[in-house]
């Protein structure tokens, strides 16, 4: 699905990613933990396109594609959606409209025919139940005067909506009760499919209690130091990160 | 200016491709029909007037009329009080009479020329169309003379007249001297001076008392001749406890030099009335350095009777220089004034506009919402005056000021006046500017929306309180001419 080659990445001349190495298949959850600043959510920006950020070295391929050769958008239609740690809102503009936007746009790039009116709203009621996400949020302005909970629970909408090939969930478990957490979970592992593949990135382990990964990576500095199985986000968060550093210092 | 304050806002955004491509926008609508025309020499004098008055058929108190503002005009001197910068123009050098030689005037549809069709259809808003989608009744100018006048028929059983203004000066002659320059008086400004002098043609509309008008009234006005300046008078009367929807919508054609339209609008909405006035003005800006364009120099205002209500619409996206501040007297008891703008500015354009609130009736309300959208090196100014008279008790007001910017060479100015001379008043005032977001932009990118598409939902999003004043089908264009006038400005 993604395979990720010792890439680097700066911005404003600070490099953050220094030689990152990571290859995800169709079907897999990986989770990528780390301490602040290690560069778990400017991982998230590159490979979504934002352009503050330079790449200086590396490789991405995505779905037999360079990734980074193409724009964001169109990495967008290709599959990759980026769950935002702080989603942005949009004045007087309805999470209908834009949706339905986002979704022609890719049905176009793909050659698709435009979803009739009836159909997107078939397709919003049976998604937006997925997320317990109240309908009357979806006629909202994009995320206008959503509350932290409802606007992480209307990222995994979109998701749902657009059905990528590949999802990044950066901090989505952030601000996040409990409840709303197994809702936001429970939406996530119904999507999971053998054709799709999800990146979550988080600070801490109890997402993980409800959204298994197959692979824990440890990012620290700009690398992925520790690879292991979903044990070691249970070991990370009894321990906490310095005993892998001391690792890496012997 | 008693409480006048001014608050002038320098943009603080950089986003330099957006800047570079926004200048690269180029008009959509630059085409030229050609047909033959007979015209006035150029110049102006009191022969010129006599000329223009005698080509119309005129009575003698209309030239009269003419005769008295030329004189009043000659006297005044062109205002210099907006924040507008521009060479004057030569009133000498224009011709202020043009108009398409045939004599006969279209009976059906099918004797239209195919060229001014064709026209029509390159503004997106052919006749057949607007016929079989939305029944608007479309009276379309071109070049000074009405051309096609549809549903006439139709309004007539009820009593409406809808005409060019020539047609109505023939036929209802008392009813355009009875109300004609009551709200915008002869000696109100230069350019209202200007225009009652030399007018060649418009639209009159009249409701008798207690009609609503069932359909969306809809005039396209377009410049086409060159170095023709258009002086477009429109009256509208609502009689008592009338309703109406007016829309006017205008785009010219590409031009090297300026071209000056000095356009008068009056309304007038007598007891229990209701004026609906829209409008989508898209002439022709002038290119990346200015040069061409058009000069809107515009002065429109209506007048309240009791439990009356008017309520302006603007989407103002083209002309070079654009002056008009649709304003309402609410002279009535309980009357309302309201006032819904988008101005958007782009390359060298430059905008001044706003509205004035006249409180004289006791539990005046009115309500001003203005948007303005600066992008290139141009400039957009709201300036408004809310002004409660003494008489005026327990009048209110809200007014809300918003701006937004797309370069770091563009800029936004509020002048907002508030005069009240009655403390029982009360008048809020909510001013904004903002960026358009980088975040906002690269959100909806991430979801696979064009950066194109993208400024396209920001701004009508932002636009909303507005547009949603519009008419449907009006306000469908007017988002499409949003996204045209913003288009290829990102990179």
């Amino acid at each position: 699905m993604i395979k990720i080659q010792n890439l680097h990445a700066s911005v404003e001349g600070k490099e953050i990613l220094r030689g990152l190495d990571l290859e995800i298949k169709a079907g897999e959850i990986h989770a990528i933990m780390g301490p602040n600043g290690s560069g778990k959510s400017t991982l998230a920006s590159v490979l979504a396109g934002r352009e503050d950020y330079e790449i200086t070295e590396g490789s991405v391929e995505f779905d037999g594609q360079d990734l980074l050769d193409m724009d964001t958008e169109e990495r967008a239609r290709e599959g990759l959606f980026l769950a935002f740690q702080y989603p942005v809102e949009i004045p007087g503009v309805s999470n209908i409209n834009f949706l339905r936007t986002a979704l022609n746009e890719k049905r176009e790039y793909l050659g698709q025919e435009a979803m009739s009116a009836k159909d997107f709203m078939a397709m919003v009621r049976e998604k937006s139940a997925l997320v317990e996400l109240d309908p009357k949020l979806a006629s909202r302005s994009v995320n206008e005067g959503f509350s932290g909970g409802e606007k992480k629970r209307n990222e995994i909408f979109q998701m749902a909506m657009l059905e990528p090939k590949l999802a990044i969930l950066d901090e989505t478990d952030s601000g996040l009760d409990i409840d709303a957490l197994r809702i936001v979970a429970n939406g996530v592992n119904t999507l999971k499919s053998k054709d799709n593949a999800t990146i979550v990135i988080t600070h801490y382990q109890r997402l993980l209690d409800y959204i298994v990964p197959d692979y824990v990576h440890v990012l620290f500095d700009g690398k992925i130091v520790k690879t292991g199985p979903k044990e070691l986000a249970l070991e990370l968060e009894e321990k906490g990160y310095d005993w892998i550093k001391e690792e890496l210092a012997q | 200016m008693v409480n006048h304050f001014l608050f002038d806002i320098m943009p603080n955004y950089t986003e330099d491709d957006l800047a570079k491509d926004l200048e690269k926008k180029e008009y959509k609508f630059g085409f030229t029909t050609n047909i033959e025309s007979d015209r006035a020499p150029k110049g102006l004098n009191e022969d010129i007037i006599r000329f223009i008055s005698a080509k119309k058929n005129e009575p003698e108190w209309l030239l009269e009329y003419r005769l008295n503002a030329f004189k009043v005009w000659s006297e005044m001197t062109e205002p210099e009080w907006a924040h507008i910068t521009y060479e004057k123009p030569d009133f000498q050098d224009i011709t202020y009479y043009a108009a398409p030689k045939q004599t006969k005037k279209y009976e059906s549809w099918d004797d239209v020329d195919p060229e001014m069709k064709e026209t029509m259809a390159k503004l997106g808003i052919s006749l057949e169309e607007q016929k079989r989608l939305t029944g608007v009744a479309v009276d379309f100018v071109m070049d000074s003379v009405s051309v096609a006048t549809s549903f006439k028929e139709k309004l007539k059983e009820l009593g409406i007249i809808f005409c060019s203004f020539s047609e109505a000066v023939q036929d209802y002659p008392e009813l355009v001297r009875e109300h004609m320059g009551t709200v915008v008086p002869t000696t109100d400004n230069f350019y209202a001076a200007l225009n009652s002098a030399v007018f060649t043609d418009g639209s009159f509309c009249y409701i008798p008392k207690g009609v609503r008008c069932p359909m969306e009234l809809s005039t396209y006005f377009r410049i086409n001749e060159a170095g023709t300046g258009q002086f477009e008078r429109t009256l509208v009367v609502a009689d008592e406890g009338a309703y109406v929807s007016y829309l006017e919508g205008c785009t010219a054609p590409q031009r090297d030099e300026h071209q000056l339209h000095a356009a008068v609008v009056e309304l007038i909405a007598k007891d229990n009335a209701e004026i609906k006035y829209s409008t989508v003005q898209n002439w022709y800006p002038g290119d990346e350095e200015g040069k061409g364009g058009v000069y809107n120099f515009v002065t429109k205002r209506g007048i309240c009777g009791t439990n009356s209500k008017i309520s302006w619409t603007q989407v103002e996206t083209g002309s070079a220089i654009t002056w008009k501040y649709p304003s309402c007297i609410l002279k009535g008891d309980n009357s309302i004034g309201e006032f819904y703008s988008v101005a958007v500015t782009n390359n060298m354009q430059q905008a001044d506009t706003g509205t004035k609130m006249i409180h004289l009736g006791k539990n005046t309300k009115s309500t001003i919402i203005s948007k303005g959208i600066s992008g290139g090196k141009s400039h957009n100014s709201y300036r408004g005056l809310v002004q409660i008279h003494k008489s005026a008790e327990n009048a209110r007001n809200f007014s809300q000021c918003d701006s937004l910017l797309m370069t770091d060479t563009s800029g936004a100015h509020t002048f907002p006046y508030i005069e009240c001379k009655n403390s029982s008043a009360k008048i809020e005032h909510e001013a904004t500017t903002s960026k358009i977001g980088e975040d906002q932009i690269f959100y909806c990118k991430q979801r696979g929306i064009s950066e194109e598409k993208a400024i396209g939902l920001i701004v009508n999003g932002y636009c909303k309180e507005v547009l949603n004043q519009l008419p449907m089908e009006f306000a469908v264009e007017a988002q499409k001419l949003l996204s045209i006038s913003l288009e290829g400005s990102v990179g």
